[in-house]
């Protein structure tokens, strides 16, 4: 067995069936876990009162806003090398979640910024980008869906992926590089996090039940998206007829 | 426990609006996409299946 195995419509289509069940099941767990640290266990914050514990959706959000753009420029560059049906299908059906997450972090950022900053929306060089990584996953899909002949619509989409990727480090490091509003960030690999232990815990819980819900929605859409690319071949009609 | 009451959980100390307008916001994007997901879902389906249905083979 090879990578071209699993590259495979045909192995693919049931394997996600298999797995998508799973994935959606630790995504409840751990999401419940985490709104329970959200809540319940997470301290109130000494100088935002309550009004932090937009930072357990905030700050998941806004990495897999980032972490899922980079995936997606990933399969596209994938996809542009090697013309794996698949990796395509994996890019296409990235994009919705990435602009989800993409939506819920500018807005969750909105309502957080109105009470501790005194304003919904600043143009400052962090928000300014994020906004922009919204508009990139609107026009990857935007320009997808504008184009009929699919193959042609998945190489424009992946090009538009792979050129706009670029804005992801400049979101990441848009706190360091310009005098922003946003502040820096709390967690990062190289010092000790500067958030209370529980508050940490809470926040990483809520990124693995984002993770969790994104590879199984990502992966039952690519299982649609697939299904009516390959309807000519036998093992489509055979799921069609319900004998796979 | 951080919370007296349940008053005092949904009005999380004068920040109701912004954290619940948070997480609402959250919850309801995540049953939205689900939603589109199913009724994506479908369509192919039932497109396909017409397609087929028209199919002599």
């Amino acid at each position: 067995m090879n990578l071209y195995y699993f590259a495979s419509p045909s192995t693919f289509y049931p394997l996600a069936g298999k797995l998508i069940p799973w994935f959606a099941a630790l995504a409840f767990i751990l999401m419940t876990a985490g709104l329970y640290i959200s809540f319940f266990v997470a301290p109130t914050d000494f100088q935002q009162g309550e009004g932090y514990r937009i930072i357990f959706i905030h700050v998941p959000a806004a990495w897999m806003s980032m972490f899922i753009y980079v995936v997606m420029a990933f399969w596209s560059a994938i996809g542009l090398a090697w013309n794996t049906r698949l990796s395509f299908v994996m890019a296409r059906a990235l994009a919705p979640t990435g602009a989800m997450f993409t939506f819920v972090a500018l807005w969750t950022g909105a309502f957080w910024g109105k009470p501790m900053w005194g304003a919904w929306w600043v143009w400052d060089a962090r928000l300014t980008s994020e906004l922009i990584l919204l508009f990139l996953y609107v026009g990857v899909m935007a320009l997808q869906a504008a184009i009929d002949d699919p193959r042609r619509s998945d190489r424009a989409g992946a090009l538009l992926n792979l050129v706009g990727v670029i804005n992801v480090p400049i979101i990441y490091f848009s706190v360091k590089w310009w005098n922003t509003l946003h502040q820096g960030s709390s967690v990062s690999l190289t010092r000790a996090p500067s958030m209370a232990q529980t508050m940490l815990w809470g926040m990483l819980i809520m990124a693995l039940a984002a993770w969790m819900y994104t590879i199984a929605v990502s992966l039952a859409r690519a299982r649609s998206l697939v299904l009516e690319r390959e309807r000519q071949t036998d093992w489509a009609r055979a799921v069609l007829e319900g004998k796979a | 426990m951080n919370w007296e009451s349940w008053q005092a959980f949904w009005a999380m100390g004068g920040y109701g609006l912004y954290v619940w307008g948070s997480f609402g916001m959250t919850l309801l994007c995540i049953v939205g996409e689900i939603g589109l997901l199913r009724r994506h879902r479908l369509q192919v389906w039932r497109r396909l299946k017409r397609m087929k249905s028209w199919d002599p083979q």
